[in-house]
C-alpha cells in the first residue's frame, strides 16, 4: 500500500494510511499578502529550528530539544484557520506552533537558552513554551498530557460563553498531539469526555509516521484508518495533508467552522513526515535514507513556494529579500538569547505558588543549605505580620 | 575475592536482566523501545538479538496499559521486567504500579503476589525541565508493599538489580540518567547478588556520618574529600535501597560520629531524608551532638534554566556546608 504524496508520486508506506482527500484546488486562491505571510512564518520556523539544532551543538540549549523541521505547514496552517481568541495546545515538540501563533523568535529562543527573557523565564525550556497573550497554553513534555486539557479548555470557552455570558459558544481549541499519543489512555478519555460533552474542541494527530523509533503501524491499531478511534467516541474526522499549507488551511478552515458552529467536537488524521530525528540524539536507524528522500521532494516549503510563484504571488527576488530578512530575524534571536541574563537565583522560589503567604521561602527545614535563597523560614507568614 | 570486570553503569544492568533471563524463562522484558531502538538509553543493546522479539517486547507509549498488564502477568508467575524510560513517566501508570502491585499480596490474603521489577531513569540533572525531572523516590517511599532500589555504582547496579528480579515483590529499580555512562568494576559471576537491605560503607570517618543513596552519593563522596581537607572527617553511608533500609547501620555510625547529614535528592517534605532524621532522632537521641541536618532538592518544582537547575539540586557545596553546620565549623 502506497500513499500518495503531494505530488501524486507514491512515497514508502509510512502511515499506511488510506488516501487523503484533496480540496484546496477548488477554493478561491487567498489574497497574496495572506499568501506572503504564510510563506515567511514557514521559512522563519524552519530556520528557528535550524539555529536551534546549532546552537544545541554549542551546548547553548540543554535538555531535549525536537524539532518541527518538515511539519512546518501543519502549525501555519491550522494557526491560519483559526482566530486569535481560540486557545491552543500541544505537545513538546511546539517551537513551531509558539511561532505561528506570534511568539516572538527572541522570546522563544530566550526559554530554549534559559534565560530571563524566555516566554517562561526560562524555566520552562524546549518542551514548555507558553504564552497567554497568543492563547498558547503550553507545549506539553509527558505524551498524551495536553489530550485532557485540550478538553477542559474547549469546555471552559463553552462556559464562559453560555453560561456565564448566556451566549453562543464561539471559541474552538485546537489540541495538537502526536501519533504515539494515540496509544496513551488520556486521551482516549478526553476524546469520550469531548464527545459526551459536546466540547468545541479538534484533536489534531500531527500523524508524522514515527513515536520516536517506533513506527505507526508497530504501536497503534487502525493505523491505516484513524478516523476509526474517533468513531468510537461518536467524533467526526477529517484526512488532511500536512505536507502542503492550503490543503491543511482549507481542510482545518472546514473542520474548524463546524466545530464552531456546531459547537462539537472533531478528529485530524494531520499526515505529515518530521525530517530530523525524534530529538537531536537519534540516529534514525529504524528508518532507510530511502525514505527520507522521497519525503524531502514533497517539502511542504518548496510546494508553497512554487505555488506561490506560480501565482505570481511573489516574486524570486521577494524571496531572496524575504529569507534575508527572516535570517537576520532568527540571528537577531541567537544574539538576543545569548545575551540575555541568566535567571537570578531567586527566581527558583518564585512562581511556585501565587504567594497568598507572602514570598515562598520552602517547607519544613530548619535551614536549606542553599544559598538559593536567603535563608528561608518556615513560618507561613502573611505579608506584613514582620515575621519574616 | 571473585574476578572483576569492568563495565558501564547501563551494561551492568543490562547483564544483570541477562543472566536473570536465561536462567528463567519466565523473565521477560517490556517498555517503549527496548527492543528495535536497543532502549532510549541504549541499557537494553542487543537484548533483542539474544533473546528475540517474545521476551523483549517493545510496548506503545501506553504505561498504564503495559504496567497493569505486566501486574497481571505477575500474578499469574511471570517475573516481568518493565522499563519506564523515565520514572517521570510512570506517574500516568500511578494506579497499576501504587494501587495494584503493592497491594495484592495483601488484599488477596496471600494468594497472589507480584514478582515484577520497574526500572528506569529517575532524578533531574539533564535540564528536561519540571515535568521530566522526578526523583520518585519522595513520593512512592510512602507506599507499603514496594522495595525501593538506587544503586549509585554499576557493581550495585548489577547486583541489586539480580536480586530484584529474583524477589517476589515488586520492586522499583530507580537509575539515574546521569550514572549510566559510569564505568566500574564489577564482580562476575552469575550468582553475585547485592542483597536489600544493607547499606554500604563507602569512606570510614570519625566526625560526621553523610547518609545517601544513588547518583548524590558521589557528591557526598566529593564533599568528604572536600572537607577532610579543613580537618573534618566524614563518614559515607550508602543505603543502596530505602525500602527496606538498613537503619541500624546509620545508627551504628551515628553512635561513633555524633552527627549526621543526609541527603537525598528528593523534595524535603514527608521524603525518605525526613523518615532517616526521624529515626535517628528517635534511636539516636543521646547520641547525637546536634539535631539531623538534610540537604535536599529545593522545594520547588525542576526549572530548566541550567544555572537554577544546579542550584535545585544538592551539591557537593550544598553538603559541605550542612557537614560543617552540624559539626559547629561553621
Ligand atoms: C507518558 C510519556 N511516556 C514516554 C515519553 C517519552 N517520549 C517523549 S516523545 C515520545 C514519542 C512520541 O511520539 P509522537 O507522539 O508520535 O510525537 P512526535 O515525536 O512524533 O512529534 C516518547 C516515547 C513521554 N514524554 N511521556
Ligand atoms: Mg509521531
Amino acid at each position: 500500500m502506497a500513499t500518495p504524496t503531494t505530488d501524486g508520486k507514491p512515497s514508502h508506506d509510512v502511515h499506511g494510511g488510506l488516501p487523503i482527500p484533496r480540496r484546496a484546488a477548488n477554493r478561491p486562491v487567498p489574497s497574496a499578502e495572506l499568501l506572503r505571510g504564510w510563506y515567511r512564518e514557514l521559512v522563519l520556523i524552519r530556520e528557528f529550528e535550524i539555529r536551534c539544532m546549532q546552537a544545541y551543538q554549542d551546548k547553548k540549549i540543554g535538555g531535549f530539544c525536537h524539532v518541527y523541521i518538515g511539519q512546518e505547514a501543519v502549525a501555519v496552517g491550522c494557526v491560519a484557520a483559526l482566530k486569535p481568541q481560540d486557545p491552543l495546545v500541544t505537545a513538546y515538540r511546539d517551537h513551531g506552533h509558539a511561532l505561528a501563533r506570534g511568539m516572538t523568535a527572541r522570546a522563544c529562543m530566550a526559554e530554549m537558552f534559559g534565560r530571563v527573557d524566555g516566554c517562561a523565564k526560562g524555566k520552562g525550556g524546549s518542551m514548555h513554551m507558553f504564552d497567554r497573550e497568543h492563547n498558547l497554553f503550553g507545549g506539553h513534555g509527558i505524551v498524551g498530557a495536553q489530550t485532557p486539557l485540550g478538553a477542559g479548555l474547549a469546555f471552559a470557552t463553552k462556559y464562559e460563553d453560555e453560561v456565564i455570558n448566556n451566549g453562543k459558544s464561539s471559541r474552538v481549541t485546537l489540541c495538537f498531539l502526536g501519533d504515539g499519543a494515540l496509544n496513551q489512555g488520556a486521551f482516549h478519555e478526553a476524546l469520550n469526555l469531548a464527545g459526551l460533552m459536546n466540547l468545541p474542541v479538534i484533536f489534531v494527530v500531527e500523524n508524522n509516521g514515527y513515536s520516536m523509533g517506533t513506527s505507526i503501524h508497530r504501536g497503534t491499531t487502525q493505523s491505516h484508518d484513524l478516523s476509526s478511534k474517533a468513531l468510537g467516541y461518536g467524533i467526526d474526522s477529517a484526512v488532511i495533508d500536512g505536507m502542503n499549507l492550503l490543503e491543511v488551511y482549507h481542510g482545518m478552515k472546514d473542520v474548524v467552522e463546524k466545530c464552531r458552529r456546531e459547537s462539537r467536537p472533531a478528529f485530524v488524521d494531520m499526515r505529515c513526515y518530521r525530517y530530523k530525528g525524534h530529538s537531536m540524539s537519534d540516529p534514525r536507524k529504524y528508518r532507510t535514507r530511502d525514505e527520507e528522500e522521497l519525503w524531502e521532494q514533497g517539502d511542504p516549503i518548496g510546494i508553497f513556494e512554487k505555488f506561490i510563484l506560480d501565482q505570481g504571488a511573489i516574486t524570486h527576488d521577494q524571496i531572496k529579500a524575504l529569507q534575508k530578512e527572516v535570517k537576520a530575524e532568527v540571528r537577531d534571536a541567537v544574539d538576543f538569547a545569548d545575551n540575555s541574563p541568566v535567571p537570578p537565583m531567586s527566581d527558583l522560589y518564585h512562581d511556585v505558588y501565587r504567594e497568598p503567604w507572602g514570598r515562598y521561602t520552602g517547607t519544613s527545614e530548619p535551614r536549606m543549605y542553599g544559598g538559593a535563597v536567603n535563608p528561608p523560614t518556615f513560618r507561613a507568614t502573611r505579608e506584613g505580620d514582620g515575621l519574616i | 575475592m571473585s574476578a572483576t570486570q569492568e563495565l558501564e553503569f547501563r551494561d551492568a544492568i543490562r547483564d544483570a536482566m541477562s543472566e536473570e533471563m536465561r536462567r528463567d524463562k519466565r523473565v521477560m522484558l517490556m517498555g517503549e523501545e527496548v527492543a528495535e531502538y536497543n532502549g532510549a538509553y541504549k541499557v537494553s543493546r542487543g537484548m533483542l538479538d539474544e533473546f528475540g522479539p517474545r521476551r523483549i517486547i517493545d510496548t506503545p507509549i501506553s504505561e498504564s496499559g503495559f504496567a497493569g498488564m505486566a501486574i497481571g502477568a505477575a500474578m499469574l508467575g511471570l517475573r516481568p521486567v518493565v522499563e519506564f524510560m523515565s520514572w517521570s513517566f510512570s506517574l500516568v501508570a500511578a494506579d497499576p504500579i501504587l494501587n495494584n502491585a503493592p497491594k495484592m499480596l495483601f488484599m488477596s490474603g496471600g494468594q497472589f503476589g507480584c514478582p515484577i521489577v520497574f526500572r528506569g531513569n529517575d532524578g533531574a540533572g539533564g535540564q528536561l525541565g519540571s515535568t521530566h525531572s522526578w526523583s520518585v523516590e519522595g513520593l512512592f517511599s510512602n507506599v507499603p508493599g514496594i522495595k525501593i532500589v538506587i544503586p549509585s555504582t554499576p557493581a550495585d547496579a548489577k547486583g541489586l538489580m539480580k536480586t530484584a528480579i529474583r524477589d517476589d515483590d515488586p520492586v522499583f529499580f530507580l537509575e539515574s540518567e546521569r550514572l549510566l555512562g559510569m564505568k566500574g568494576e564489577v564482580p562476575v559471576g552469575e550468582d553475585v547478588l547485592v542483597k536489600f537491605g544493607q547499606a554500604c560503607v563507602r569512606r570510614e570517618g570519625t566526625d560526621c556520618t553523610i547518609a545517601s543513596w544513588g547518583r548524590p552519593v558521589h557528591f557526598c563522596m566529593e564533599a568528604a574529600e572536600a572537607l577532610a581537607k579543613e580537618g573534618i572527617s566524614c563518614e559515607v553511608l550508602d543505603l543502596r535501597t530505602i525500602r527496606p533500609l538498613d537503619i541500624g547501620a546509620i545508627e551504628r555510625s551515628v553512635r561513633k560520629t555524633s552527627n549526621l547529614v543526609i541527603v537525598d535528592q528528593s523534595w524535603s517534605f514527608g521524603s525518605p531524608g525526613s523518615e532517616v532524621a526521624a529515626q535517628i532522632h528517635q534511636r539516636c537521641f543521646d547520641d547525637l551532638d546536634n539535631h539531623v541536618h538534610r540537604v535536599h532538592t529545593e522545594d520547588v518544582p525542576a526549572p530548566y534554566a541550567f544555572n537554577l537547575e544546579q542550584e535545585y539540586l544538592p551539591n557537593t557545596r550544598k553538603i559541605c556546608e550542612a557537614v560543617r553546620s552540624a559539626t559547629y565549623n561553621a
